[in-house]
Parts: C-alpha cells; structure tokens; sequence
C-alpha cells in the first residue's frame, strides 16, 4: 500500500473506560460522512473500528486507533497494550470469546467481534503477542462519489 | 406498505403497539420501519445489520445507543421497562436516533412487531 494519505488521525483509546468506548469511532464516521464515500461503505468501516475499539477497552490496559483516508481506501490500525491472543485461529471463530460475564451483561463478548472486523474489511491482518499486544489493520475500499 | 410492497410499521404505530414512552423524537412518527433487530448482545447486531431498521434491546448503556449508530438504526426500543440514563438519551438525540421505552418484554414486543408485518434482521 503505497498510495498517499489523503487524511491521517490517531487516537487513544483506554483499557476498561466503558464511558468513552465507541467515541473514536463515532468520531472516524464523522469524519467518513463529509467525504461523500457511500454510506454502505461507512457502515463497514464503522463497524470494523467500533468492534476493534471495544476489544482494546474489554482486553487491554491502552491502545492507539490510527484512521488513514486514501484515494481508494479506508485504513483502520490498532495497536494495543495488553494480554494478547494465545490462539489466534481460535479468537476468528464465531462465538468464541474470552470476555467476562460483566463485559456480556455490557453487550459485549458474544464472540462475534473478530469475525465481525473480518466480515466487514476488504483486507484485514491480525498479530499478537502473549504478554505483549495485539496489532490489528483493516482495510476498506472505496469509491469517491 | 413502503413503496417497494414490503410491509412497514409507522413509529407512531410502534409506540402505540408496545406502549412505549417517547424519550427522543429524532424522526417523525411518520417515518417507516421495515425491520427489527432484536438483541442484547451488540455484536450480534453488528453481524446482520441493515440500515434504517429497529433495534430493540433490555441492555440500556452508552454502546446500546453507539452500536444502533453503527448500525444506522432509526429507532431503539429498551423492552423490560428499563431506561436509559439522560446522558445515554442526550446522545442518542446527537446522532438522530429515535428512543422509545416499553415495559413489555423482549418475546411479547417482538411477536407484536412480527405480527404487525416486520421482519426480523438477527
């Protein structure tokens, strides 16, 4: 991916604050709906990033969303601090899930959200760490109107 | 009956049908709905969702109102009799989402949904 950032945001995100989990990206869809991109298209990136942002809040202690606009794509970095994913394949499956009862009584943990992200990206990698973290890109096409 | 033949359900019906509360007027009663996704888990929603559609749900926290966002719902209806906080409610009305409230349960709202002609989503 060689193509240049038309527009390029990082963002913080914190372990466990339910209060603010969803913010960034309410705020990446913000940003997407004065683009013009289609709107079937913002639903994907948006959904993509509200899962991949609930996972650093449910899993993680912090992490970084970076959002990057080029003229064919959207792109969704996460880069968190925390436990990590033992198994990987595993993690993919629907309805695996290592999220505690209080997360599901929050809606979360259904086991959904990893397969969620992959559904909905165009191209999305996956690596991690035990102990260390977990990196995350997803990848959406688009086309401008 | 929306223009393409499927079968809709005005919101006003809506809050008719299930009693509800209004607690955020973010579209007219006019507007029409054509399909329910009941669920109180987010993901799931998340999994199936299709624009302009309900999402009915007993879980009441910020992310019940972000995830219909994502999901580009019109409407949340909270069954159980519970509600949500003015803070959840305040942000529902800055990302025009409409809100009800029902003290109906899940099943009994969503067979009355059902039979009034919408179709389920997940």
């Amino acid at each position: 991916m060689n193509e240049e950032a038309l527009y390029k945001k990082k963002f913080p995100v914190t372990g466990g604050d339910f209060d603010k989990a969803g913010e960034v990206s309410t705020q990446i869809k913000a940003i997407l709906k004065t683009t013009g991109i289609d709107n079937d298209i913002i639903r994907k990136v948006a959904i993509a990033s509200f899962e991949a942002e609930m996972n650093v809040v449910i899993h993680a202690e912090e992490g970084k969303i970076e959002f990057i606009l080029t003229t064919s794509s959207v792109i969704i970095n996460v880069a968190d601090k925390g436990p990590g994913i033992k198994d990987i394949d595993l993690a993919m499956q629907e309805g695996y899930s290592t999220a505690s009862d209080d997360m599901r009584e929050m809606g979360f943990g259904a086991g959904m959200g990893l397969p969620n992200i992959k559904k909905s990206a165009d191209d999305f990698e996956i690596k991690s760490k035990v102990g260390k973290g977990t990196w995350v890109r997803i990848t959406i096409h688009h086309e401008q109107k | 009956m929306s223009r393409w033949g499927k079968r809709t359900l005005k919101l006003s019906r809506i809050k008719e049908l299930l009693g509800c509360e209004e607690l955020s007027s973010s579209h007219s009663g006019d507007t029409e709905i054509e399909s329910v996704m009941p669920s109180d888990m987010m993901s799931d929603v998340l999994a199936f969702a299709q624009p302009e559609a309900l999402l009915i749900t007993g879980l009441v926290n910020s992310q019940s109102v972000r995830t219909a966002d994502f999901a580009d719902a019109i409407l949340i209806v909270y069954v159980r009799g519970k509600k949500p906080s003015e803070q959840t409610i305040e942000l529902a009305k800055e990302l025009n989402i409409s809100v009800m409230a029902t003290g109906m349960g899940m099943f009994e709202a969503c067979g009355i949904l059902y039979e009034g002609g919408l179709k389920g989503i997940c």
